[in-house]
């Protein structure tokens, strides 16, 4: 694991600095320009997102039916991740949606799923930090629930929007473009797991820690 | 056994409540004056927004649900008899399964009273569409009762118990609310649309089955601590 840091953080670091090289020199989309390259950044942060919600709810699995704490750690780290990268999609979609159609907010499919899943996540987080005694069986508990509720959710909420016409019509993506996409989408994933390897590694240390505080009390 | 402890343990709750009908009366007007919360704050010059008995319909199921959630296992916890009920050699989904019948028979209740109730007061056929409308209810409450009693039973040690409840059941039964209202809403536009409301019925049912399988899997090893 800790192996893995460097070179993923220097890894990472290269393509998020060549990103905006690779963003700038793909083609203009033909309705929105400048607008819409934002998508380069939106859709990867819930690529990232989507990742979380897989890894948290398989992890929260595992140690609820397996009980290894290897397993709790790791679905902190995702939870935590997912908040975040959530985070990223839902201000990143309010400011194109502004720019692109007029509004903020529009109970847009996928911006509303986004929403929920984000805030069955931030749940997660509270229940761990205030659910009291044995809140890592409970939150693990919030992980699969929340995992298992993301394909009802976008089936739902999709068709709860489609049956309104919306106003805009997702791009097609032209030739040019899915380099950048792809490129862009490796290097959040890459970031995803860079994170997820230092939040895991942090808890560890703090679990090991704690067992020497109560050696040491013996 | 299986069957029979569930049993059991809903008549144990059944012969509580007749006692005092505690959670019983409470629940039901809490119900009741949530639905005139929102006609009083919904209606102007006489008419409610189209769709609204729907919506208040739901929202006043949610509400209600969830306070009684909490209440019932409060009662638990405050007579301690959590302990002996996991210490009883039944299996223990039994015991999660007792508790969910219990919970749906409050709520069915309650849909009893708050049908006609929003039927009469926003002037909606909801009496003339039972046949549909029936197991819409049924399922979506099924769907809600369903989380809701492991989330309740879960967080019944807890210090945040009575905020953390629905922080974790609300974003968690969203499918079940917009499915239910938007199939209610269906059944409530002339002429009825009866195939969105039997597509969002069908929605309801998977949600269920997942659910509940979810629940019965997960119950066991969360009430070991």
């Amino acid at each position: 694991m800790k192996k893995m840091f460097i070179p993923l953080a220097v890894l990472t670091a290269a393509m998020f600095a060549y990103a905006p090289v690779a963003i700038a020199n793909a083609p203009y989309e033909s309705t929105m320009l400048l607008i819409q390259k934002i998508f380069y950044f939106h859709v990867p942060a819930w690529m990232a997102m989507y990742a979380g919600i897989a890894v948290c709810g398989i992890a929260s699995g595992i140690y609820l039916f397996k009980g290894r704490p290897a397993a709790d750690r790791l679905a902190v780290a995702a939870a935590e991740l997912i908040v975040l990268f959530g985070a990223i999609g839902l201000v990143t979609g309010p400011l194109w949606g502004r720019k692109a159609w007029g509004v903020w907010w529009q109970w847009d499919a996928r911006l509303t799923m986004a929403l929920l899943l984000e805030l069955v996540f931030i749940a997660y987080l509270l229940v761990r930090a205030y659910g009291g005694p044995g809140s890592d069986k409970l939150a693990a508990a919030v992980g699969i629930f929340g995992m298992a509720v993301s394909p009802f959710v976008y089936v739902s909420v999709n068709i709860w929007r489609t049956v309104h016409p919306l106003n805009t019509v997702v791009p097609t993506l032209k030739a040019g473009m899915f380099g950048p996409f792809w490129f862009c989408a490796m290097a959040f994933l890459l970031l995803f797991t860079l994170l997820l390897t230092l939040r895991m590694n942090l808890a560890e240390e703090q679990a090991m820690l704690d067992d020497l505080y109560l050696a040491d009390e013996e | 056994m299986f069957l029979r402890t569930a049993l059991l343990v809903l008549r144990k709750d059944f012969a509580i409540e007749i006692k005092s009908y505690e959670i019983f009366a409470t629940t039901l007007f809490f119900a009741v004056g949530c639905v005139l919360v929102f006609a009083f704050a919904l209606v102007k010059e006489g008419q409610a927004p189209p769709d609204s008995a729907a919506a208040i319909l739901w929202i006043a199921l949610l509400f209600a649900g969830t306070l009684a959630l909490g209440r019932t296992f409060e009662r638990e916890r405050y007579g301690e008899t959590i302990r002996a009920l996991l210490l009883a050699p039944a299996p223990r989904p039994a015991i999660y399964v007792g508790k969910l019948l219990g919970i749906l028979c409050l709520l069915g209740l309650t849909e009893v009273l708050l049908v006609p109730l929003i039927a009469l007061l926003f002037a909606a056929p909801l009496l003339a569409r039972l046949t549909l409308l029936l197991p819409l209810l049924v399922c979506g409450t099924v769907g809600f009762a369903a989380v809701g009693t492991l989330f309740a039973a879960m967080l019944m040690r807890a210090r945040t118990r009575d905020v953390m409840l629905p922080i974790l059941l609300y974003p968690m039964t969203i499918p079940v609310i917009i499915a239910g209202v938007r199939g209610t809403s269906a059944l409530l536009a002339s002429p009825p649309d009866e195939p969105t409301a039997i597509m969002w019925l069908t929605i309801l049912l998977c949600f269920d089955v997942v659910f509940v399988t979810l629940s019965l899997w997960t119950f066991e090893p969360l009430m070991t601590e």
